[in-house]
C-alpha cells in the first residue's frame, strides 16, 4: 500500500498525471492492446472462419445495410465479406505480437552486448561495436529484409508462411538491438567508473554480479525510452514489411497486409476496406510514439 | 589526418569484404543455383557441365575470390528471374532510384535543418509546437500510407500528378534522366516528397534536440553573459556546435533514403532498383539480392567516407594536434 | 560612489508546490575597485545572486522583489534587450569551469574579437591588437601565435586565464566570478587569484567573488558577505568578519575551517543549522572484536610501480604509455593515520586503487600483515578484502542509488561471509544508529539523503566488515565545510576508538593536518618526502612541499575563539 502510495506521489507519477498528452497516449495503448488481446471475445466474426463468411456480403458499406443479405457490418466489409472491424482487431494480434516480442528479442540482446562491451571493454567492446557501426550503416527496415529474404530462400517453400511471422520477428528484432547497444554501452561507461562500482568490485564481486546487480538497474531507464520508440518503429517495420509482400502471409493477415490488400480498392471506390486498418496503424504507432516522446522528457528533465 | 583517413578506407575495405562475404554466402548457400538456372527438364550432363561453368566444384576460398573478382569488373551473374546479366539490369534501373534519392535527399536535409533550428531556438513559441506535434504523426506515419495518401488526394481526387511510373525520360549517354521533360518532373513530385518526408522529420528532431541540448552547454551561457546578440549566439556558436553530431547521423540518413527508396518504388511503381529488389526478393532472385547488396555498400561506404572527411572540416579539435601548454 | 548596490533581493523559482525561495531579502554593494566575496555552503543562493544580477536566472527563476542598481541606475526588471547592453559590456561573468566555458571550435581570438567589436566602438583588425594586449596582460605566453589557436590547445590554468581575457575585454565595470578557481588546481589558484586581484585593483573593476572557500575569501576579498539558508547573514569588511565574527552561523563556519598551523583534537560541535547529528562511535567500541597488531608495520608498500596505455595501437613502436606511480614504497604503523598529499594527477589515488586490489600492481608489493597482496592465493585474498575497506570522495555516486541503504550497507558483509544472514539486520541497524542515522534510514534509498549523510552511510558499510584497514580517498573534498568537519570528527574517533589504522589521501593541505600523524607528498607519481605532520609543516625538507605549503591560503585572519573550547 505504502509503496503504491508513494508511486502515486513521485515526480513521475506526478508529471506523467499533469501531461494530458501522456495519459490519452497511454489510454489509447491499452485501449487498442487490449482489444487485440480480446479480439475472439470482441470481435463480431471470425474472419478466419470460412463458414461464418458469406461472399454475398462483400463489399458492404460501413453502417449500411448489405443489399443482399441486409446485414449491417459497422467497418464495412472486403471482397469477400470479411468484417472489416474484424480482421482488423485481428490484425493488430498480429502487429502487435511481432512487435512486442521483435523489441523483447532486440532488447535481450542489445542490452547484454552493450553491458558486455561497456563493462569489459578491449577487444570485446572493439568487436561488438565495430559490428554495431557496420550494421547501424545499414537501414534497419533494409537489414530486416535482407534476413527475411535469406530466411526465405532456406525454408523449405511447405513451411514458409507457418515461419513468416518468426522470420519476421527475427528480422526486426536483429535489425533493432543496435540502439540498445549502443546506448547500454554508453550508460555503462559511465556507470563504470562510479565509485559504487568500485566499492562492489573492492569487496571482489564477480563481474557477472556487478554487471547484473549493481549496473543493469542504472541503466534501464534510456532502455524505457529505447523500447518504447522501438516498439513503435517494429510496429511500422512490421506492417512496411508486411506491405510489401514480404511479411506477414495473406492466412495471417497483420495491418501492413491488410492496407497491402485494400490499396487494390481505393482507387475503385471501396475506401474503407484500406482506410480503417491504416488509421488504425496509425493511432498505434503514434500513441506508442507520443508515449516515447513524454517518456524521455520525464526521464531526462533537462532535456526539456 | 591523412592517417586517420587512410584507417577508415582500409576499414571501409574490411567491410566491403565482409558484405561481399555476406553475398557470395547467399549466391552460393541459398536455394541451389542449379535447381533456380535450369528448368524441369534437365540432364546430369547439364548440370555437370553447368557446375563447372560456375565453378562449383572448386574450394570455398577460390569461389569466393572469383566472386569478388567478377563483382569487381561489374559481373553479378544472371539473374534467375529475367536471364539477363544482373549488371545490365542495374544499370538500366539505377538512374531512377539515383535521381529519386537526390532529389528527396537535398529536400529532406534543408527543410530538416531549416526546421529543426527553428523549433530549437523558438522551443516555447507556438508554430514550433505545431511543427513538433506535426512531426510526431511524420514519424508514426509510414512511408508507404504517405504514398497511398498522397496518390489518392493529387492523383486519384485531384489529379494533377501521375500516381506511377517516372513519365517520359531522355537518354544522355547511358543515363536516362527525367529532369529535362515536363512529365518526367511531374513525376518525380510524389514521390520525391513521399520519400523525403520521413527523413525530413527525422533529421528536423535529431537537429532540435542537439541544438537545445548545445544551447544548454557552459560556452553558450558565457557568450550570453559576455552580452554577445543572439543572432550570433544561435547561428554561429551554437549552429556550428550542432552541426558536428549532425553531420554523422544525416550521413545515415542518406543511406536510409536508398533502402526506403524501396517502399517509395513499391508504392509508385518506380523503375529503380529498389523495385528491382523487392521483387528478388519475392521471387528468392538471389544474383541481384547480392548485386544490390553489393552495391549499396559500395554507397554507404562512400558517404560514411564523406561524412568523416566533413567532420575534420568543422571540427579543429580532429585537425591539430594536442599541444597543451604548461601552467 | 557605489558601483552596484543590491537592496531587498528576493528570487524565487516556481517549483510542483509552492515556490522555491532562493534568495531573500538581500542587500549588498560593491565599490570600483573593490572585491566583495560572497560565501556560504551549497544551497546558500550565493549563485543565484549572481546570475540575477546577470539577468541570467535558470529555468523558473524570477527576482520577485527587488532592486539592484549600477551606477545608480536601475537594471532589475529591465527588459531583455536593455539587459543584453548591459550584460558583457557593463557586468562581465566568469565561471567556474574553464574546460567548458570556451566554445571548442572557434580559435580564442575569434571569440574574443566577437565580442570586443560587439561592445567597443573597434574595427577588427584594432581589436585584433587590443586582444593580444589583453592576452599578454593575463599571462598568456606568446599571445601572437597563440590568439589563433583552439581552446583545447590551451591547458586548464591557461584556459581560465583566457575566460579573465574574454570577461575584461569588453572593459566592463563589473565583473561576477562564480567559482573561479574551484576546478583548479592549488598553485594554478594562487595565480589565478592574484591575478584577479592585480586586475581588480587596476583596472578599477568591481568583482563579485563567489566561493565557498574561506581560505579564498581571507586571501583575496575586501568585503565579505556570509550567507545561509537564502539569507544574509553577516556583512562588512573581511577582516573583521572573519576575525570577529558575530553570527552564530559565521563563527560555526568559521570554526568548522581546518586550520594548517593548528591542530585540533576534534572540531567543535556547533548546533547552528541542525545538520549537526550526534554519532556514537565508542558504543561501537564494545562489539569491536581487539586484534593483535604486528610488531612491524601493518601496511607495508614496496616499490610500486603503475603504467597506463596512453594511445593505443597495434603496433609496440606506436604505443605510448604513462607512468602514473613510479617505484613508491612506504610503511603504515598499526593504528597511525597516515597521509598522502599531491596535486591532481599526482598518483595518489592511483596507489589507493592499487592497495584496493581495484588497479593491477605492474611492479613491486603490497604487503599486509603477512600477506603480499598481489600474488595472494584465493583464502588469502579473501581474509585482507574483509581486513580493509574504502570510503571513496563522492558520496553521491559512491552509493548505488537503486539499492537501499540496508542492503548497502550489509552487502559487503554477506559477500565476504563476515557475519551470518540472520544476524546482518541488528549489525546494519546498529551501524545505522551510532553514526546518527537512525535505524529506520535502513529502509530509504541514497536520494532521500544529504550528501553528509551519504558519507556516514558509506562509513557504515565500510565498518560493516569490522575491518582493521580504512582507505579514505579524499574523503570530504565533495562536502561543504561544516560537514567536512563532521566527517573528520567521525574518522578521529575511529581512529581513537576502535584503533583502525588509515591511509588517508588528500589535496588539501589543512585537512591533512588535522588528520595525519605522518604524511607522504606526492609530485607526479613519485614520493618526494615522508615526514611526521608536525614537522613537515615546521620544517619541511623538500622545495615542493615547500611550494605546496607557500601556496596554501592564509588562514590567520580567521577567529580561533571557538577552537580553543574543543581541544
Amino acid at each position: 500500500m505504502d509503496a503504491i502510495r508513494r508511486a502515486w506521489q513521485s515526480d513521475f507519477s506526478w508529471s506523467f498525471r499533469r501531461s494530458p498528452v501522456a495519459v490519452v497516449s497511454l489510454a489509447v495503448v491499452l485501449l487498442l492492446v487490449l482489444s487485440a488481446v480480446l479480439a475472439p471475445l470482441i470481435a463480431p466474426h471470425n474472419p478466419f472462419d470460412p463458414a461464418s463468411l458469406n461472399l454475398m456480403n462483400g463489399f458492404s458499406k460501413p453502417m449500411e445495410p448489405n443489399a443482399f443479405t441486409g446485414d449491417t457490418f459497422w467497418l464495412g466489409t472486403d471482397d469477400q465479406g470479411r468484417d472489416v472491424f474484424s480482421t482488423i482487431l485481428y490484425g493488430m494480434r498480429i502487429s502487435l505480437f511481432v512487435g512486442f516480442v521483435a523489441v523483447l528479442f532486440a532488447l535481450v540482446l542489445g542490452v547484454s552486448l552493450g553491458l558486455i562491451a561497456g563493462y569489459v571493454g578491449g577487444w570485446t567492446e572493439t568487436i561488438i561495436m565495430r559490428i554495431a557501426d557496420v550494421q547501424l550503416t545499414f537501414p534497419a527496415i533494409l537489414v530486416a529484409m535482407l534476413i527475411f529474404g535469406i530466411a526465405k530462400g532456406i525454408t523449405p517453400v511447405h513451411m514458409r508462411d507457418e515461419m513468416a511471422i518468426w522470420v519476421l520477428i527475427i528480422a526486426i528484432g536483429l535489425s533493432d538491438w543496435v540502439q540498445f547497444a549502443r546506448v547500454v554501452r554508453g550508460a555503462t561507461l559511465v556507470e563504470k567508473n562510479k565509485e559504487y562500482v568500485q566499492a562492489a568490485r573492492l569487496i571482489g564481486r564477480g563481474s557477472g554480479a556487478i554487471m547484473l546487480r549493481h549496473i543493469l538497474p542504472n541503466v534501464l531507464s534510456p532502455v524505457l525510452v529505447i523500447a518504447t520508440i522501438s516498439l513503435a518503429l517494429a510496429i511500422i517495420a512490421e506492417a512496411t514489411l508486411s506491405f510489401l509482400g514480404v511479411g506477414a502471409p495473406p492466412t495471417q493477415p497483420s495491418l501492413g497486409t491488410l492496407i497491402r490488400i485494400g490499396q487494390g480498392f481505393l482507387f475503385s471506390g471501396e475506401w474503407w476496406i484500406i482506410l480503417f486498418p491504416a488509421v488504425t496503424l496509425l493511432a498505434l504507432a503514434l500513441s506508442v510514439n507520443m508515449l516515447g516522446d513524454w517518456l524521455r522528457d520525464a526521464l531526462n528533465p533537462k532535456l526539456r | 589526418m591523412i592517417t586517420f583517413i587512410l584507417q577508415r578506407v582500409f576499414q571501409s575495405v574490411i567491410v566491403l569484404l565482409v558484405v561481399g562475404l555476406v553475398a557470395f554466402a547467399m549466391f552460393r548457400f541459398v536455394g541451389d543455383p542449379i535447381d533456380n538456372m535450369l528448368g524441369q527438364e534437365r540432364t546430369d550432363a547439364d548440370i555437370q557441365r553447368l557446375r563447372i561453368e560456375l565453378g562449383l566444384d572448386q574450394p570455398f576460398v577460390v569461389q569466393y575470390a572469383k566472386f569478388l573478382g567478377n563483382a569487381m569488373q561489374g559481373d553479378f551473374g544472371v539473374s534467375y528471374r529475367q536471364g539477363r546479366p544482373v549488371s545490365a539490369i542495374l544499370i538500366e534501373r539505377a538512374p531512377a532510384t539515383l535521381e529519386l534519392a537526390a532529389v528527396s535527399g537535398l529536400l529532406a536535409i534543408f527543410f530538416g535543418v531549416v526546421l529543426g533550428v527553428f523549433t530549437a531556438i523558438r522551443r516555447d513559441g507556438v508554430a514550433a509546437n505545431v511543427i513538433m506535434a506535426v512531426s510526431l504523426i511524420g514519424v508514426s506515419l509510414p512511408t508507404f500510407l504517405i504514398g497511398i495518401l498522397l496518390i489518392y488526394l493529387f492523383a486519384v481526387e485531384l489529379g494533377w500528378l501521375p500516381s506511377f511510373g517516372r513519365g517520359d525520360t531522355v537518354m544522355i549517354g547511358g543515363w536516362s534522366t527525367g529532369f529535362l521533360t515536363t512529365s518526367g518532373l511531374q513525376a518525380l513530385v510524389l514521390p520525391a516528397i513521399t520519400l523525403g518526408l520521413y527523413q525530413m522529420t527525422l533529421i528536423m528532431r535529431l537537429v532540435r534536440s542537439e541544438m537545445l541540448e548545445v544551447l544548454r552547454a557552459d560556452y553558450i551561457r558565457f557568450a550570453r553573459a559576455r552580452g554577445l546578440k543572439n543572432r550570433a549566439i544561435n547561428f554561429r556558436h551554437a549552429l556550428k556546435n550542432t552541426m558536428v553530431p549532425v553531420i554523422t547521423v544525416t550521413g545515415l540518413q542518406l543511406g536510409a533514403i536508398i533502402a526506403f527508396a524501396i517502399i517509395t518504388e513499391t508504392v509508385f511503381q518506380w523503375p529503380g532498383v529498389g523495385l528491382l529488389f523487392i521483387n528478388a526478393i519475392q521471387f528468392v532472385d538471389i544474383p541481384v539480392m547480392a548485386a544490390y547488396l553489393m552495391l549499396i555498400s559500395v554507397m554507404f561506404v562512400a558517404i560514411n567516407l564523406i561524412v568523416d572527411i566533413l567532420y575534420f572540416a568543422v571540427d579543429p579539435r580532429l585537425r591539430v594536434d594536442r599541444t597543451t601548454a604548461e601552467g | 560612489m557605489t558601483l552596484l548596490s543590491i537592496d531587498h533581493l528576493t528570487v524565487q523559482f516556481a517549483t510542483r508546490g509552492e515556490p522555491f525561495t532562493a534568495v531573500s531579502n538581500a542587500a549588498l554593494t560593491v565599490e570600483p575597485g573593490q572585491i566583495h566575496g560572497l560565501v556560504g555552503e551549497s544551497g546558500a543562493g550565493k549563485s543565484t545572486i549572481g546570475a540575477a544580477i546577470m539577468g541570467l536566472l535558470e529555468g523558473t527563476g524570477r527576482i520577485s522583489d527587488g532592486l539592484i542598481e549600477l551606477n545608480e541606475s536601475k537594471i532589475s526588471g529591465v527588459d531583455e534587450a536593455a539587459m543584453r547592453d548591459i550584460r558583457g559590456s557593463r557586468i562581465s561573468m566568469i565561471f567556474q569551469d574553464p574546460l567548458t566555458s570556451l566554445n571548442p571550435l572557434f580559435t580564442i581570438g575569434e571569440q574574443l574579437i566577437e565580442t570586443m567589436v560587439e561592445h567597443l566602438d573597434l574595427n577588427a583588425s584594432e581589436a585584433k591588437r587590443r586582444a593580444i594586449e589583453l592576452l599578454n596582460r593575463v599571462g598568456i605566453p606568446d599571445p601572437k601565435t597563440r590568439i589563433d589557436q583552439y581552446p583545447h590547445q590551451f591547458s586548464g590554468g591557461m584556459r581560465q586565464r583566457v575566460v579573465i581575457a574574454l570577461a575584461l575585454c569588453s572593459e566592463p565595470e563589473i565583473i561576477i566570478a562564480d567559482e573561479p578557481t574551484t576546478a583548479l588546481d592549488v598553485s594554478i589558484q594562487a595565480q589565478v587569484l592574484e591575478l584577479i586581484k592585480e586586475l581588480a585593483r587596476e583596472r578599477q573593476v568591481g568583482v563579485i567573488l563567489i566561493t565557498h572557500d574561506m581560505g579564498v575569501i581571507a586571501e583575496t576579498t575586501d568585503v565579505v558577505t556570509v550567507m545561509y539558508g537564502g539569507n544574509i547573514v553577516e556583512t562588512g569588511p573581511t577582516e573583521q568578519v572573519l576575525g570577529d565574527p558575530q553570527h552564530d552561523y559565521t563563527r560555526s563556519l568559521i570554526a568548522a575551517v581546518p586550520r594548517a598551523n593548528r591542530k585540533v583534537h576534534r572540531f567543535p560541535k556547533l548546533s547552528y543549522d541542525g545538520r549537526q547529528t550526534d554519532f556514537a562511535i565508542e558504543e561501537l567500541a564494545r562489539n569491536w572484536p581487539k586484534q593483535e597488531a604486528p610488531d612491524g608495520p601493518l601496511l607495508k608498500i614496496e616499490g610500486i610501480t603503475k603504467r597506463f596505455v596512453e594511445k593505443r595501437s597495434i603496433f609496440p613502436s606506436q604505443r605510448r604509455m604513462f607512468t602514473a606511480v613510479d617505484d613508491v614504497s612506504f610503511e603504515i604503523r598499526p593504528g597511525e593515520v597516515f597521509g598522502l598529499v599531491g596535486e591532481s594527477g599526482s598518483g595518489k589515488s592511483t596507489i589507493a586503487r592499487m592497495i584496493a586490489g581495484l588497479y593491477q600492481v605492474d611492479k613491486g608489493e603490497v604487503y599486509f600483515d603477512d600477506i603480499a597482496v598481489s600474488h595472494a592465493g584465493l583464502d588469502e585474498l579473501a581474509t585482507y578484502r574483509r581486513q580493509i575497506q574504502m570510503i571513496f570522495q563522492d558520496p553521491f555516486s559512491s552509493l548505488n542509488p537503486r539499492h537501499r541503504v540496508d542492503a548497502i550497507v550489509a552487502e559487503p558483509a554477506l559477500h565476504l561471509g563476515v557475519i551470518p544472514k540472520d544476524q546482518i539486520n541488528e549489525r546494519v541497524s546498529e551501524l545505522l544508529e551510532r553514526l546518527g542515522l537512525g535505524a529506520e534510514a535502513g529502509s530509504k534509498y541514497p536520494h532521500q539523503f544529504s550528501g553528509g549523510q551519504r558519507q556516514r552511510i558509506a562509513i557504515a558499510r565500510a565498518l560493516a566488515t569490522q575491518p582493521r584497514f580504512l582507505i579514505c580517498d579524499e574523503p570530504t573534498s565533495a562536502l561543504d565545510v561544516s560537514i567536512q568537519a563532521q566527517i573528520l570528527n567521525i574518522l578521529k574517533d575511529l581512529q581513537e576508538y576502535l584503533g583502525l589504522t588509515m591511509l588517508f589521501i588528500s589535496h588539501d593541505l589543512p585537512v591533512v593536518r588535522q588528520m595525519c600523524d605522518r604524511v607522504g607528498v606526492l609530485r607526479n607519481g613519485q614520493l618526494v618526502e615522508v615526514a611526521e605532520t608536525a614537522t613537515l609543516f615546521s620544517e619541511p625538507k623538500n622545495d615542493y612541499t615547500r611550494e605546496l605549503l607557500s601556496l596554501m591560503p592564509k588562514t590567520d585572519l580567521l577567529s580561533s575563539q571557538d577552537l580553543a573550547t574543543a581541544v
